[in-house]
C-alpha cells in the first residue's frame, strides 16, 4: 500500500532563511557573546621563536599576581590530539618543542582579560632555538632536525604514489605532451568571527563547552581523549560561526586550555582570540608546487595525466594527511582522463598548520589543470570550451580512480557561460589588454567516508511533533552561515507540508542532537537532509495512519500540504496539521522520529582511496572577464559569469549567495591574497614570521573591488541528493582562480603559472616576453622527489576491480559502511 | 588586542590643550580622531600616559574655503569629502582626502591627524609578540632596521594621502604652544626619518591648514595602493600648477607621497614644466625628475621596483589630467571609484 504525499512549496522557492531576523538584527548570539555569570578570562603565552625546544618555562611570578587563577602549562595536558587519527600530533599547551611562531606554550586565566595579558609577560620562557625550516624544499633536504618525531621521514609527514592504468605509455603514444609547473599560494580563510570559546561545569559538575566550531562532534571526540573524560560528561554545543571556510573545523588547543581551566576552576571560563591568533591558528589553503605531464591527442583528448604536488603543511598535521589526497583526488571527474597518475608529499615547516580551506586541497591542482587545458587549446588551436566539451566525464560511470559519479552537469555549465558572456565573439577577439578565460570544476557533495572509521550515520536528525502544530527538529548540524538550519528546516517542512516557521530547528548540541559529522567538505545538505527526509517521512507515515482512521479516508489518498492534512479526492475533507497531530499522539502516544544518513560504498579498494568517493559531484564553469593595462601590469576584473550545476536548488537565494560568495572568495585567492612570512636574514636571526597578520595588510577584496557577478544554476535532479540536490558551498570557488589566468593570456599573451596574479607579475612576463624569453611567469622547475612503491591500480575499463596489485593484504575493517547507499 | 590604560584629558580650549601638553612634556599625546593613534596604542607601539582629546575645541573645526583656504585641524575627512567648495577650489585635496581609508574611517578621522599620521612600516605596524618575535626594530625598542639592516635611520613610510598634495599646493599649518604659536610650510613640517618625521615639537599643537590663494591654480592627486578602500597609500603623486590660457606652465610642483618617511619634492620635475606646455614629451621629463626621487623600500603592500617604476605612470597621469585630458578611465581602474571633478 502506498504512503501519503506530500505537497509541499518550499522546495526551489526564493525564500528568506529562517534564522536571517536574528542576524540583520543582531540577535544572533555568537560565542563571544556569551558571559556567564561568575566568568573568568584566558589569554595564551605564544611562542617567540619559530622553532625551539622549550628549556625552561618559570611561572612562578604570573602565578603569584594578583587577580590570576590559574596558570597552566604543557605540563598539564599529557595527551595528544589531532583531527586525524594518523596524526595525533598536537598538545594544548607545546610540553616540549614549539614549531612555529605564535604556537601556545602557556595559559593564564585571570579576573579579566588585561589581568590575564599582563601576566603572560611575567612567564619566563628559556628557547634552544633549533634550525628555522621556512621551504618546503629545505624540509624536503634537510631531514634533521625533525618538527616531529613521526611522519614518513625526516620532516616528510606524507608521501602518497597511485596509478591508475599504464600512464607512462599512454603518455608517450601522445600526440603531444604537455609538461607544466604551477605554484598555488597559500592564503587564509578569514572569517569575520574570530574564534571563541566558553567553557563552563553545569550544576551537576558535568563540562558544557560553548565554541565558534564548524565540527562539535569532533571536538567532543577531542576533548573526551586530551582531558580524559568520558564522553557523556561533555556536552559541546556549536554557536552559530560567523564564517568558517574550514578555518573551525580542527579541534583547536584554545578549546581545550579553557575547558580544562573550567574543570579546574568551577568557573565558567572565556577565550577570544585577536585576529592575530586567528593568523595562527590557521589550517588554510596549503601552498603547493605542482607538476602536471599530460598527453593529448591532436583533437586534445587526454590520453594520460601524470601529477605530482609538494605540499607546506606548516607545523603539524591537521588534516594533512586528506588534503595531500585531495591534491590528486578529483583531476578525474571532469574530463576523460583514461590513465592516470598521482603523487603527493607533504612536508613540516615552522608555520601556523595549514589544513581544509573551502576546496580542500582541490582548489590548487585544479588551477594546474585548468590553466593547463587552455594551453592545450592555444596550443592544438581549438577553441578552450570545445575541447572541454568534447570531453566532459559520461555521467554514471566510474572514474579511472574508482569514483562513482552520478549526474554531470558540467556540459550544460559550459554551454551556459559561453552563451551568457558572448564567449565566442570575445575569446580571441577583445583588443589587446582586455580578454576572457574560462575554466570549470567540480566538487563533493560530502567525504564519503567520515575523520575515523566507523560504521554509523553520518548525519542523524531526531523530530519532535506534538499538539501544537510546531515541530522541533533535532540536529548536530552547525550553522556557519551557508545556512544550514534553513536546509534542515526546509526538509522537514517540505514532506510535512507545513510552513518553515512552524519547525524549530535546534543544532549542534552533542547533548541533545543527533550526531552530525559536522559543516565541512560541503556533507551537510545532501547527508543532513536526506536524514531530515527520512525522519520527516516517518513521521508524516505515522501522523497520516491516525488520520486516515479518524478519517476513514485510506492513508493512500492523504495530501500534507498547506499546513493541513487531507483526502485528494475531497480536498475539503481533512484536518488542520495541529490537529492531525494531536490525533495521532491521542492514538500511538508522544510523536517522535528519527531519520538517519549513511553514504553508499566506495567503490575504491585501495589504500588512499578513501579520499575523494562522494554521494554525488558538483560541477561549475565559469568565465572571466579582465583588463590588464601593458605599461602596469594593473589587473581589473569588472565581469564574470559564472554556472553551477547544484542539482536541485532548495532555496536559491542561498544558493546565489554561495555562488557569488565563491566568486568573491575566488578573487581574493586569484589576485592577492596570499599567507605570506618573512625570514629574516639568517646570519642576523632565526626569526620567521606571518608577514601581516591583520585584516588591513592580509588583502582581501573590498566591495568596490568586486565585479559585476552574472550567475545561472543548472538544475538536473541528482538521485543521491535530498529532492535531488548538491552542494554548492565549495565549488564554485574553483574554476575562479584559472580563469583569471586564463584570461590574462587572452589579454596580453602572457602566462602566470601561480597565484596570486599580481601586477608585478604580470609586468614581469610581458617583460620576458618582449626580452624574447617565454611570455610567463611562474615556478621554473619542480624537485626531485624519491617517490615510495606506486599503487597500481587498474581502472575499470582494464577489468579492474578496485584493489591495487602490489598491496600488501589489508586488514579487512570491520567498520565498512553499509552499502545501502541513501537514508539507512 | 585592548587599549592599555591612559588618562583622557578634553580641553575646550587650545590654549589648555597646549597647557596640558606642557604639563606632562614627553608623557602625553594629542587624539584628534584616534584612528592611527588608538591603534598603535593598542599595539603598544605608543603608550602615552595622556591623552589630550582635541574633539571638543570649537575653533578646531572651522572650515573657511575662500579664495584661500583654512582648515580648522579638527574639520574630519568627511566634512572635506562632503564641501562642494573644496572641491571646486581645490580638487586634489579632495580627491586625497576622498581617498584616505573608508568612510567609517573619515568620519571620524580628520585633517590635523592625517597630516601628523605616524609613519607606517610592515616590521613596525604589529603587535607586540610579533615584533618581540623579529627583536624589535630601530623605531621601538629595538637597534636593527629590518627593512635595510645596513640603515642608520628608520627606513617607515610617511603614509599620509594629505601631505603630498598640501605641499604641492604650498600650504602652510599653525603650530600653537603654550610658549607661542608660529606658522611651517607643510614642506617644513616632515622629515626624511622614520622615527623624527615631524618637525613639530611635542608640546606643539597643529591648529590649522592654510592655503593660498587657489584661483587659476589645477591640483591632482593621484594614489597607488591594492584596493579600492582601506588601503594607504604605498605610492601617490601629487600636482599643482598653474597654466596660462596658451598652455604654458607658469608655476609647478610634483610631490611624491609614500615613498619615503616624508613626501618629497620632485624640483627636477617642476623645473621640466615650468614655462612650457603639458606635451607628452614635457609630462615623460617630469615623470623622470619625480621617478629618481621616489626611494620606496620592502616595507609596504607591493615590490618596491615596480612601486618606483609606477612613479612614472602615476606622474604621467597626474598631469595628463592637469592638461585636461579625460582621465576617468585610468581613474576608474586605479581607484575602483570616478572620484568625478565639480565643473
Amino acid at each position: 500500500m502506498s504512503g501519503p504525499t506530500s505537497r509541499g512549496d518550499l522546495v526551489g522557492r526564493a525564500r528568506r532563511r529562517v534564522d536571517g531576523r536574528a542576524k540583520v538584527t543582531g540577535q544572533t548570539v555568537f560565542a563571544d557573546d556569551l558571559l556567564p555569570p561568575r566568568t573568568v578570562f584566558c589569554k595564551l603565552l605564544r611562542s617567540s621563536v619559530p622553532h625551539a625546544r622549550i628549556a625552561a618555562l618559570e611561572t612562578t611570578r604570573a602565578r603569584a599576581a594578583a587577580g590570576v587563577l590559574l596558570v597552566l602549562t604543557g605540563q598539564d595536558f599529557p595527551e595528544a590530539y589531532g583531527i586525524l587519527p594518523v596524526s595525533q600530533d598536537e598538545h594544548p599547551l607545546c610540553r616540549d618543542v614549539v614549531r612555529f611562531v605564535g604556537d601556545p606554550v602557556a595559559a593564564v586565566v585571570a579576573r579579566d582579560e588585561a589581568t590575564a595579558e599582563a601576566a603572560l609577560a611575567l612567564i619566563d620562557v628559556t628557547y634552544d632555538v633549533r634550525h628555522t625550516f621556512a621551504e618546503p624544499q629545505d624540509s624536503l633536504s634537510t631531514p634533521e632536525p625533525r618538527i616531529h618525531d613521526y611522519g614518513d621521514e625526516g620532516n616528510v609527514h606524507k608521501k602518497v604514489a597511485l596509478q591508475f592504468g599504464d600512464v607512462d605509455r599512454a603518455i608517450a603514444g601522445a600526440d603531444h605532451v604537455f609538461d607544466d609547473v604551477f605554484h598555488y599560494a597559500g592564503n587564509t580563510h578569514l572569517p569575520i568571527e574570530q574564534h571563541a570559546t566558553v567553557a563552563l561545569r553545569d550544576p551537576d559538575g558535568k563540562l558544557v563547552v560553548y565554541s565558534s566550531t564548524q565540527t562539535p562532534h569532533y571536538l567532543h571526540r577531542a576533548l573526551a581523549k586530551a582531558l580524559g573524560l568520558p564522553a557523556a560528561h561533555i556536552r559541546v554545543i556549536a554557536t552559530p560561526n560567523g564564517g568558517g571556510f574550514g578555518g573551525k573545523s580542527d579541534p583547536f588547543n584554545h578549546e581545550i586550555v579553557v575547558a580544562r581551566a573550567a574543570l579546574d576552576l568551577d568557573r565558567p571560563v572565556k577565550i577570544c582570540l585577536t585576529r592575530e591568533e586567528v593568523f595562527f591558528c590557521h589550517r588554510g589553503r596549503h601552498p603547493v608546487l605542482m607538476r602536471f605531464r599530460t598527453g593529448v591527442t591532436a583533437d586534445g583528448r587526454i590520453t594520460g595525466m601524470d601529477l605530482q604536488t609538494l605540499l607546506d603543511g606548516g607545523a603539524y598535521g591537521s588534516y594533512g594527511v586528506a588534503s595531500t589526497f585531495y591534491t590528486g583526488a578529483l583531476q578525474t571527474v571532469t574530463y576523460q582522463v583514461p590513465t592516470y597518475r598521482f603523487r603527493g608529499c607533504r612536508v613540516f615547516t615552522n608555520k601556523p598548520p595549514c589544513g581544509p580551506k573551502r576546496g580542500h586541497g582541490t582548489p590548487q591542482s585544479r588551477f594546474g589543470q585548468e590553466v593547463q587545458l587552455d594551453k592545450i587549446a592555444e596550443r592544438l588551436r581549438i577553441d578552450p570550451a570545445d575541447l572541454r566539451l568534447r570531453m566532459v566525464a559520461p555521467a554514471n560511470t566510474l572514474t579511472a580512480n574508482y569514483l562513482k559519479v552520478g549526474t554531470i552537469g558540467l556540459a550544460a555549465c559550459i554551454t551556459r557561460v559561453v552563451e551568457r558572456a558572448g564567449w565566442r565573439g570575445k575569446h580571441g577577439r577583445l583588443p589587446y589588454g582586455r580578454g576572457v578565460g574560462l575554466a570549470c570544476s567540480s566538487y563533493l557533495s560530502g567525504a564519503g567516508l567520515p575523520i575515523y572509521w566507523n560504521a554509523m550515520p553520518h548525519s542523524g536528525v531526531q523530530l519532535k511533533l506534538d499538539r501544537s502544530g510546531g515541530v522541533a527538529a533535532f540536529c548536530g548540524a552547525t550553522e556557519i552561515g551557508q545556512g544550514s538550519d534553513d536546509v534542515l528546516v526546509a526538509c522537514v517542512a517540505e514532506v510535512l507540508g507545513i510552513d518553515p516557521h512552524d519547525v524549530r530547528p535546534v543544532t549542534g548540541d552533542t547533548d541533545l542532537t543527533p550526531v552530525d559529522l559536522g559543516s565541512y567538505s560541503s556533507r551537510v545538505t545532501l547527508m543532513m537532509g536526506n536524514a531530515a527526509i527520512q525522519a520527516a517521512e516517518r513521521a508524516r507515515d505515522l501522523v497520516a495512519e491516525a488520520v486516515a482512521r479518524t478519517l476513514d479516508v485510506p492513508v493512500s489518498r492523504l495530501v500534507f500540504a498547506e499546513r493541513r492534512v487531507f483526502d485528494s479526492e475531497d480536498p475539503a475533507r481533512g484536518l488542520p496539521f495541529a490537529e492531525a497531530v494531536s490525533v495521532a499522539e491521542a492514538a500511538f502516544g508522544t510523536i517522535g522520529a528519527t531519520g538517519s544518513y549513511t553514504p553508499p560504498a566506495s567503490a575504491a579498494r585501495f589504500k588512499g582511496g578513501g579520499v575523494g568517493p562522494s554521494p554525488a559531484y558538483s560541477y561549475s564553469a565559469a568565465v572571466v572577464e579582465v583588463e590588464v593595462d601593458p605599461e602596469t601590469g594593473w589587473i581589473v576584473v569588472p565581469r564574470v559569469w559564472i554556472a553551477h550545476d547544484i542539482g536541485r536548488a532548495l532555496n536559491p537565494v542561498l544558493v546565489r549567495g554561495q555562488v557569488e560568495g565563491s566568486v568573491y572568495m575566488g578573487l581574493g585567492e586569484a589576485l592577492m591574497e596570499e599567507q605570506a612570512f618573512r625570514r629574516l636574514p639568517p646570519r642576523l636571526s632565526s626569526a620567521l614570521v606571518h608577514k601581516f597578520p591583520s585584516m588591513l595588510e592580509y588583502k582581501s577584496p573590498t566591495s568596490l573591488d568586486m565585479p559585476e557577478i552574472v550567475t545561472d544554476l543548472i538544475e538536473d535532479p541528482d538521485p543521491a541528493g535530498p529532492f535531488g540536490a548538491k552542494e554548492v558551498g565549495q565549488g564554485p570557488l574553483l574554476p575562479v582562480m584559472p580563469a583569471v589566468a586564463n584570461a590574462v593570456f587572452d589579454a596580453v599573451g602572457v602566462r602566470i603559472d601561480e597565484v596570486p596574479i599580481t601586477p608585478e607579475k604580470i609586468l614581469k612576463a610581458l617583460q620576458a616576453a618582449a626580452q624574447g624569453k617565454p611570455a610567463r611567469y611562474g615556478p621554473a622547475a619542480f624537485p626531485e622527489i624519491a617517490w615510495p612503491e606506486t599503487l597500481l591500480v587498474a581502472p575499470p575499463w582494464e577489468g579492474g576491480d578496485g584493489t591495487a596489485s602490489n598491496e600488501p593484504a589489508r586488514r579487512p575493517r570491520k567498520a565498512t559502511s553499509p552499502g545501502s547507499g541513501v537514508r539507512s | 588586542m585592548r587599549l592599555p590604560p591612559f588618562e583622557y584629558r578634553a580641553p575646550r580650549t587650545v590654549a589648555d590643550a597646549a597647557a596640558l601638553l606642557a604639563e606632562a612634556p614627553g608623557e602625553s599625546m594629542l587624539l584628534a580622531g584616534g584612528t592611527d593613534v588608538l591603534p598603535n596604542m593598542k599595539r603598544r607601539q605608543q603608550t602615552p600616559r595622556v591623552l589630550v582629546g582635541l574633539r571638543g575645541i570649537r575653533e578646531l573645526r572651522r572650515l573657511e574655503v575662500d579664495r584661500a583656504v583654512r582648515l580648522g585641524a579638527g574639520v574630519t575627512l568627511t566634512d572635506l569629502v562632503r564641501s562642494d567648495a573644496l572641491r571646486a577650489r581645490v580638487p586634489g585635496l579632495w580627491q586625497a582626502v576622498a581617498q584616505i581609508a573608508t568612510p567609517h574611517l573619515r568620519n571620524v578621522g580628520t585633517i590635523g591627524g592625517n597630516l601628523c599620521l605616524d609613519t607606517r612600516c610592515t616590521y613596525y605596524d604589529q603587535g607586540p609578540e610579533w615584533r618581540k618575535a623579529i627583536g624589535y626594530c630601530l623605531k621601538k625598542d629595538g637597534a636593527t632596521c629590518w627593512v635595510a639592516t645596513s640603515s642608520p635611520t628608520c627606513l617607515a613610510v610617511s603614509s599620509t594621502d594629505a601631505a603630498p598634495m598640501l605641499q604641492a599646493l604650498g600650504a602652510r599649518v599653525q603650530l600653537v604652544s603654550a610658549r607661542g604659536e608660529r606658522r611651517v610650510e607643510v614642506a617644513d613640517l616632515y622629515a626624511n626619518d622614520g622615527i623624527a618625521y615631524l618637525t613639530r615639537r611635542p608640546d606643539e599643537i597643529l591648529t590649522a591648514v592654510e592655503i593660498p590663494a587657489t584661483a587659476g591654480r589645477r591640483s591632482t592627486y593621484w594614489k597607488l595602493r591594492r584596493r579600492g578602500a582601506f588601503d594607504f597609500p604605498v605610492l601617490s603623486v601629487a600636482a599643482a600648477a598653474r597654466v596660462e590660457a596658451d598652455g604654458t606652465v607658469t608655476e609647478a610642483r610634483v610631490v611624491v607621497g609614500a615613498a619615503a618617511s616624508r613626501p618629497m619634492a620632485a624640483p627636477a620635475a617642476d623645473r621640466a614644466l615650468v614655462g612650457r606646455t603639458l606635451t607628452d614629451d614635457v609630462i615623460a621629463e617630469a615623470a623622470e625628475g619625480a621617478y629618481a626621487v621616489a626611494k620606496p623600500m620592502d616595507n609596504t603592500d607591493f615590490e618596491l621596483v615596480w612601486r618606483k617604476r609606477m612613479t612614472r605612470t602615476l606622474v604621467g597621469y597626474a598631469l595628463r589630467e592637469l592638461r585636461g585630458d579625460d582621465m576617468r578611465e585610468a581613474r576608474l581602474r586605479l581607484a575602483r571609484q570616478s572620484l568625478a571633478m565639480v565643473s
